[in-house]
């Protein structure tokens, strides 16, 4: 469709030459959609811009100080790490050096392994599983053979799995067999996406085969009783003495304790099975993310003051179970319940236990899809 | 006669703006996709169909789905019945609960599943009284259904309010004259012009619901094949390294999106073409 409209000479839109038109009329096409304005230059030019002043707000943000590290730690060793990074702290100033600026980071022993190997600049990790630091060895920022570098499987501090239920154990739940009966709702988190489950799951594999029971069939029985699994070792807690769901929570016993510690000795009990499993947390150099020679002897001051008598103190104090008791409360060493306690050697190392028993399709999917 | 193939624009700025516009929505947008369909494509179809068809997948995409498509419905129904009250009655506290529509967006949305986990636990407010009629709300998918109900309901009462508050009195007064009882008039005065909106909200909501995680995770009770959504099933691949099925799932996941998504736009097409713009 045409339409012409009048204009005067002098107004003329820029595109429409108003001389040489008879009655000043030009005639405009509409109902026809042009290409609209497409300077490609200038468009260029403008994504240029913006992407410099991206650029710039990147490179603008503070570069590293010296003296600072970052440590990459899991879930519930908030408490620990608060406390003994201001320790530490204080014990690297009376060194003579400046004060250092430390910090932790916590969350999914997983979700944190995969924060360094994707670039996450920390030079002390601190995890739950051998495993998941195995993976930052894998992709390059530490040697294959870390575990070997510091004391007692570089772990400073152990843990185990205790029972945690409720007060006067209503169920009369004392050990892993049981927690298979009828009617009983068990709390633990997802073992695919919690470190701490997965020992949580190793426990009671130990403990059916120590007892002459087939431990596929205990564990998938022991999951047919699991209501809701959570995805971290603090949500099942939440879980079970918040929510009030499930007769029993397995857990870290640093949980346990520290469960009974803020939620009230009334309200629960732990309970202690025949037999658990020794879950070592270990503690690694990222020997990657080392940029100076400074950098790395704080790092490795920090690593070695774990195992010192003072690191350990700390550690017995927030209810792991550490090696060396000299400088302890002696009540803090002495709360820890005797019992069997199987390793991961048990289970041929995490290389081989982790892939058969959590990996894609491994015994624990089978026991909700079966083969 | 020879046409100059680009007419420029008369208003100023198109370049500057389109080049920010362009890297905006690179950066933002179109690079994270283009990654995942990269990673994608370096696994292979083969690869993908055979992580995303297994039961537990299938399993729970259908519930993702499901539960989101539900979830959108419910929205719809109650977020344009929402929209009217707030436009159309004047009643003490009107603002205050005008402002409250907006809270599932500004609330983080852990918080938001933990409020519900709590109060829809069997030990929790609402949850107490359900659990003595024998029902269970919280780790059930009923849990899930609320989380979802929760974080989409402010998508359609927001793109369906100013529409309504656009309808002009004489139209309804128009229908009336011309003898056409209240319902009659609202099923087919009102409600089409309403409906293009409404359908971009419950796209939105749509979308929303099947993205949700934080608030998901908490009242879901997470066991495969029953309360497990799609999105967790993507973060157990990532915690087990296995970021190729974690982008299989995730693509699959957009394929279903976009399928709903195109629907939804060409039963609004569909619409504006039955009834006209309004």
């Amino acid at each position: 469709m045409l339409i012409t409209i009048p204009f005067a000479r002098h107004v003329a839109a820029p595109r429409i030459p108003a001389e040489g038109r008879p009655h000043g009329r030009a005639a405009i096409e509409t109902l026809r959609a042009h290409p609209v304005d497409w300077p490609v230059p200038r468009v260029l030019e403008g994504t240029l811009s913006a992407l410099a002043i991206v650029l710039a707000g990147i490179a603008a943000a503070p570069a590293a100080q010296a003296e600072t590290l970052l440590n990459v730690s899991y879930d519930p060793t908030r408490e620990l790490y608060r406390e003994f990074n201001a320790a530490f702290a204080l014990h690297w100033e009376s060194l003579g050096n400046p004060a250092p600026d430390i910090e932790s980071s916590h969350g999914g022993s997983g979700a944190q392994a995969r924060a360094v190997i994707d670039g996450l600049a920390a030079q002390v990790v601190t995890l739950a599983l051998a495993s998941d630091i195995d993976r930052i060895a894998k992709a390059g920022k530490l040697p294959a053979d870390w575990q070997s570098k510091l004391p007692h499987n570089s772990s400073p501090y152990t843990s185990t799995i205790v029972f945690l239920v409720r007060e006067g154990n209503p169920k009369r739940l004392t050990d892993w067999g049981d927690l298979v009966q009828e009617g009983v709702q068990v709390i633990t988190p997802n073992p695919k996406t919690s470190g701490g489950a997965r020992w949580n799951y190793l426990a009671a594999w130990a403990w059916a085969d120590r007892n002459g029971r087939d431990p596929k069939d205990f564990v998938g029985q022991l999951y047919k009783n699991v209501p809701v699994l959570d995805s971290g070792a603090r949500g099942a807690t939440t879980t079970f003495a918040q929510r009030g769901i499930g007769d029993v929570l397995l857990a870290w016993e640093n949980e346990a304790y520290l469960a009974l510690k803020e939620l009230g000795e009334d309200k629960f009990d732990i309970v202690v099975p025949s037999i658990s499993i020794r879950a070592e947390p270990p503690v690694a150099l990222v020997e990657g993310n080392i940029r100076t020679p400074e950098e790395r002897a704080l790092a490795e001051a920090y690593l070695s003051h774990l195992y010192s008598p003072e690191g350990q103190a700390l550690a017995f104090k927030h209810f792991y179970r550490a090696w060396d008791s000299s400088a302890a409360n002696p009540e803090d060493a002495a709360r820890f319940p005797e019992l069997e306690l199987v390793g991961i050697e048990h289970f041929g190392g995490w290389a081989k236990a982790q892939p058969e028993h959590f990996g894609d399709g491994g015994i624990f999917d089978q026991i909700y899809v079966p083969k | 006669m020879g046409k100059p193939l680009i007419y420029r624009s008369p208003m100023p700025g198109f370049g500057l703006s389109m080049g920010i516009t362009l890297t905006m929505l690179s950066i933002i947008v179109l690079l994270p996709i283009g990654a995942l369909l990269l990673k994608g494509a370096s696994f292979g179809i083969g690869n993908i169909w055979e992580t995303v068809n297994r039961d537990r997948v299938w399993g729970a995409l259908l519930l993702s789905f499901r539960l989101s498509l539900l979830a959108a419905l419910f929205n719809l129904v109650f977020g344009v019945l929402l929209a009217w009250v707030l436009v159309r009655y004047r009643f003490p506290g009107r603002r205050i609960l005008d402002a409250a529509v907006d809270l599932p967006f500004a609330l983080p949305t852990a918080v938001a599943g933990i409020a519900l986990t709590a109060l829809y636990a069997p030990n929790g407010a609402f949850g107490s009284i359900a659990a003595e009629a024998g029902w269970r709300i919280a780790y059930t998918q009923w849990g899930i259904f609320i989380a979802l109900v929760f974080v989409g309901l402010p998508f359609v009462t927001r793109t369906v309010q100013p529409v309504v508050e656009e309808i002009e009195r004489e139209v309804e007064e128009a229908s009336a004259t011309l003898g056409a009882s209240r319902f009659h008039t609202l099923r087919h005065v009102i409600l089409p012009m309403l409906t293009p909106a409404a359908l971009t909200g419950f796209a939105l909501a749509l979308a929303r619901a099947v993205g949700e995680y934080g608030s998901v995770i908490f009242i879901a009770g997470n066991i495969p094949l029953v309360t497990e959504i799609a999105p967790l099933l993507i973060v157990i691949q990532l915690e087990e390294f296995n970021y190729d099925a974690a982008a299989a799932i995730g693509i699959a996941m957009l394929l279903i999106s976009f399928a709903m998504l195109l629907a939804i736009n060409l039963i609004q097409v569909w619409s504006r073409r039955r009834i006209g713009h309004v």
